[in-house]
């Protein structure tokens, strides 16, 4: 391959770009060439016209099967009563039954729980992050690496954990804690504030450090002079914060809030992992869980898929949020 | 002044790490004790949970002795988990790294549709595929396969995104070069681009083989024999304030997690640039 494709470079090279264009017409003369004979169809395919075509291909038809039909599907059975062999059209029934207390249990445990892993996990990584790109801390590998294990272990292995520290008796983790500071145990899976509780902080351990990672590389682009012409101006470390780093963290806050929030709105394997399929009272109860436990457990796909449906909405609303906020849509104006 | 100004300067560097120290502990602290507990008698550990403290002579490693040697679901788990999660991995990243090729490098009608349409798949969320997904493995009597639990992860649109933003950086004087080479357009990208697209690959197979390591709803719902579970699903079975598997339990939760912390220890950079993927712009 070397020294022949090197000659032909040689005599290529000093010829403008059409008749290199010409030149790759006539690729058959060329030994090195890969379309031997005049195989019409192979030329085809090889054009750069229909390549691309074909290495879209598989996504396009996997697409097709495995999101679009479903997708579309999922909405035309909202609109249906499913049952083994009997699919009826029953029009907005599913949408009607949908306000019962247990989704309005559901979407309330939900927002909760969104409103406080954003909270948590938009404030306090700023926080961590600005200062570990400063100087005032040392081991900063060390400390970015410990804070992103947590997400590298299962749902499921981190939450058994958490629910073995968070035992109901004396002698676990989270209430020999307490025993020591004098306080009583607690029932913590299945207290409604402590189920809350549990959910919440095994959220923000795992997502932490992601989070952290995600302001870290935001803060890179901060322009260090915008730094020393606020020394200069005698700014305090707090002006600083406020002034130059927070307007140049806005894009990268927005885009964790909103991760933030549709992951929120999609919890179910938390809930799980704590309750498995129920929680007393339904203190654990998501959305997704309704939707699991009414699609799949009960069989009921029509009012599950309405479920789903009204939960894409949700998501839907949120991401058009935020390509508003981030003016995607000035951008394609210009 | 000055004087004074460096002492609080120190004071406060002091601070600061400390409390950067409680943090990362606080943060390794359930993976740690996780560790500790494996070695702990699983009697103990089902009576008491997790405790803070812990008789250093009652240690042993028992629980391993036992999952090694008797534990044969276990394993069958184990090898579940990783034909599936390799299949995962080349397939999808097979399929959307061609793809993001693809939009970054050529000129086609549909281009900018196409582009589109991935950022739109991004935005629907898996949940609402899920019963009509699971209505087709029915009907094509696909459930409690391995292909019904790897076919909805092969379409990827995440690693689309970030395998077009890695090939809008190849240098495409390479793609000409190689035309006139006589390359085919396939042989370009399978044979030039590709290994120049090697970083993103790992980056893209760390984050696809974790989701579907760790993948738990979608396999809870089509898989149905223990024989079939995946690790998460099987282990979420001994979960149960009834059964007597906390050895298999908790011993089998460290070996789910440890060679990925090795993993982690040897390819960080891949690690975080898999789960900050999201954070590319567009």
């Amino acid at each position: 391959m070397s020294p022949s494709s090197a000659n032909a470079k040689k005599t290529i090279e000093p010829v403008n770009g059409s008749d290199n264009f010409k030149l790759r017409k006539r690729g058959p003369e060329r030994p090195n060439s890969a379309q031997k004979g005049p195989n019409k169809f192979f030329k085809f395919l090889n054009s750069k016209k229909v390549a691309p075509y074909i290495f879209v291909a598989p996504f396009l038809i996997s697409f097709l099967i495995l999101s679009l039909y479903p997708a579309i599907q999922a909405i035309i059975m909202s609109f249906q009563s499913i049952l083994p062999g009997q699919v009826t059209f029953i029009g907005l029934e599913n949408y009607a039954r949908i306000p019962n207390p247990t989704f309005y249990r559901a979407l309330f445990n939900t927002t909760v729980y969104v409103v406080m892993t954003v909270a948590i996990l938009v404030a306090v990584p700023i926080l961590l992050s600005a200062f570990l790109n400063s100087s005032l801390v040392k081991f900063k590998t060390f400390f970015r690496a410990s804070l992103f294990v947590p997400a590298l272990a299962s749902i499921i292995v981190s939450g058994m954990v958490f629910r073995l520290m968070f035992g109901e008796t004396d002698t676990a983790a989270a209430n020999q804690f307490l025993g020591w500071l004098g306080i009583g145990s607690v029932d913590w899976r299945y207290e409604s504030w402590s189920a809350m509780f549990l959910l919440v902080l095994l959220t923000s351990w795992r997502w932490m450090g992601v989070n952290i990672l995600y302001f870290l590389a935001a803060l890179q682009n901060v322009p260090k002079e915008l730094y020393e012409a606020a020394d200069i101006d005698g700014a305090t470390a707090v002006q600083k914060f406020r002034f130059v780093t927070l307007p140049f963290l806005k894009p990268v806050t927005i885009f964790v809030t909103t991760i933030t929030i549709i992951n929120g709105f999609r919890m179910f394997e938390e809930s799980f992992v704590f309750w498995e399929a129920g929680s007393p009272g339904n203190i654990g109860l998501t959305i997704v869980g309704y939707l699991y436990q009414q699609g799949i457990q009960q069989n009921n796909m029509g009012f599950g898929a309405a479920i789903g449906v009204i939960l894409m909405l949700i998501i839907f609303v949120i991401s058009f949020i935020q390509l508003i906020l981030t003016g995607a849509f000035k951008k394609g104006d210009e | 002044m000055k004087n004074n100004n460096k002492r609080n300067n120190r004071m406060l560097k002091w601070i600061v790490n400390i409390s950067f120290f409680v943090i990362s502990f606080i943060a390794l602290f359930p993976i740690i004790s996780l560790l500790i507990s494996s070695f702990r008698p699983s009697s103990i550990l089902m009576r008491d949970g997790i405790s803070l403290t812990f008789d250093l002579n009652t240690l042993n490693i028992n629980n391993y002795q036992f999952i090694f040697t008797q534990a044969a679901d276990y394993w069958q788990w184990y090898g579940n988990s990783l034909v599936i999660s390799a299949v995962t991995i080349v397939l999808s990243l097979f399929f959307s790294s061609m793809v993001g090729y693809a939009l970054a490098v050529y000129d086609f009608k549909g281009r900018n549709f196409f582009f589109i349409l991935v950022l739109f798949i991004l935005m629907v969320p898996f949940e609402i595929l899920m019963l009509p997904l699971y209505q087709l493995m029915i009907s094509t009597k696909l459930i409690n396969t391995y292909t019904a639990v790897i076919l909805p992860m092969v379409v990827a649109p995440i690693a689309v995104f970030f395998f077009r933003q890695y090939a809008l950086g190849l240098p495409k004087e390479l793609m000409d070069s190689a035309r006139i080479d006589g390359a085919t357009e396939y042989g370009i990208f399978f044979r030039i681009m590709m290994p120049l697209m090697l970083p993103s690959f790992a980056a893209m197979g760390i984050l696809q083989g974790l989701g579907s390591w760790n993948n738990f709803l979608w396999p809870l719902i089509v898989l149905r024999s223990n024989d079939m579970f995946t690790l998460p699903l099987g282990l979420a079975t001994l979960l149960t304030p009834y059964g007597n598997n906390y050895d298999i339990l908790i011993a089998g939760s460290v070996m789910t997690v440890v060679p990925i912390l090795i993993l982690f220890i040897f390819f960080q950079r891949y690690f975080v640039e898999g789960l900050t993927v999201g954070g590319v712009k567009g």
